[in-house]
């Protein structure tokens, strides 16, 4: 639902499976670019909420995916995101019979100083 | 627009990753801005088409920046503090997506803003959004 879809290649994000987690990472491009020498805010906010489908897509690795429907999103915004790779990734704090309760973090280098965190409802459709 | 763009920084502010999603100017007044993006297939989310939330996203961050430089009529750095967006109803595919974001406050170093988008009629819009910015310092 979200790597490998059409919006995902057009800003370059894919799976990172380095240390076994759903991590989602965009490299950088003058296309992802916001205000001079920073990614632009929607990328970010666009790659969180990737990151939380893919959490949950994970979730559900032994039943039937269900549809996912964003319900919303509030994303914080921490640091700058300079020009060099991006990665996310995001836990599922609840999954009731209807919504989904994920929680996603972004970072560059430091995995210990995010650029931005998210906090994401999202509908299931089952 | 011309009056707009006039404003010195702000075409820098249309380049980059907003040129990717086709962000385009629509119009502009005191204290807001209105950009809208054209359906296109590759901002799906899935095989069937339906739009990604993540160029909403960028389009809702984009016009909520300028509605801060429409309201103070000069560019200063910025940066997006938080953004929260409401997903008020799904965008069928195909229609073109705008947003009009309204600066209701500038203080000395954050900005408050709000943002409605819609898929062709204001007063039923996809999504409904809030955010601040800060000032990075001049």
């Amino acid at each position: 639902m979200a790597a490998g879809s059409p919006y995902a290649d057009m800003i370059g994000a894919r799976r990172n499976r380095a240390t076994g987690e759903p991590i989602l990472t965009v490299s950088w491009s003058q296309e992802i670019e916001g205000r001079p020498g920073f990614v632009h805010g929607g990328v970010i906010g666009g790659l969180l909420e990737m990151a939380c489908y893919e959490a949950l897509t994970a979730e559900f690795r032994n039943e039937p995916l269900p549809r996912m429907k964003p319900i919303n999103i509030a994303v914080d915004y921490l640091r700058g995101a300079v020009p060099i790779d991006t990665h996310a990734v995001a836990h599922i704090v609840r999954i009731g019979k209807r919504v989904a309760n994920a929680a996603a973090v972004c970072w560059q280098d430091d995995r210990s100083r995010p650029i931005a965190t998210a906090r994401m409802h999202i509908l299931l459709d089952r | 627009m011309a009056d707009f763009f006039n404003i010195a920084g702000v075409e820098r502010m249309v380049s980059g990753h907003t040129s990717q999603i086709g962000l385009r100017y629509v119009d502009h007044g005191d204290d807001w801005v209105e950009l809208a993006f054209d359906y296109q297939p590759k901002l799906a989310i899935n095989d069937s088409g339906v739009l990604a939330s993540g160029p909403v996203i960028s389009l809702i961050d984009s016009a909520c920046g300028l509605s801060i430089v429409a309201r103070r009529k000069v560019l200063r750095p910025m940066a997006t503090l938080d953004l929260r967006v409401d997903y008020v109803r799904a965008a069928p595919p195909g229609k073109a997506i705008v947003a009009r974001a309204t600066c209701y406050r500038i203080a000395r170093s954050v900005s408050f803003v709000r943002c409605l988008a819609h898929d062709g009629n204001a007063d039923d819009p996809v999504a409904h959004a809030l955010a601040t910015f800060f000032f990075t310092g001049d």
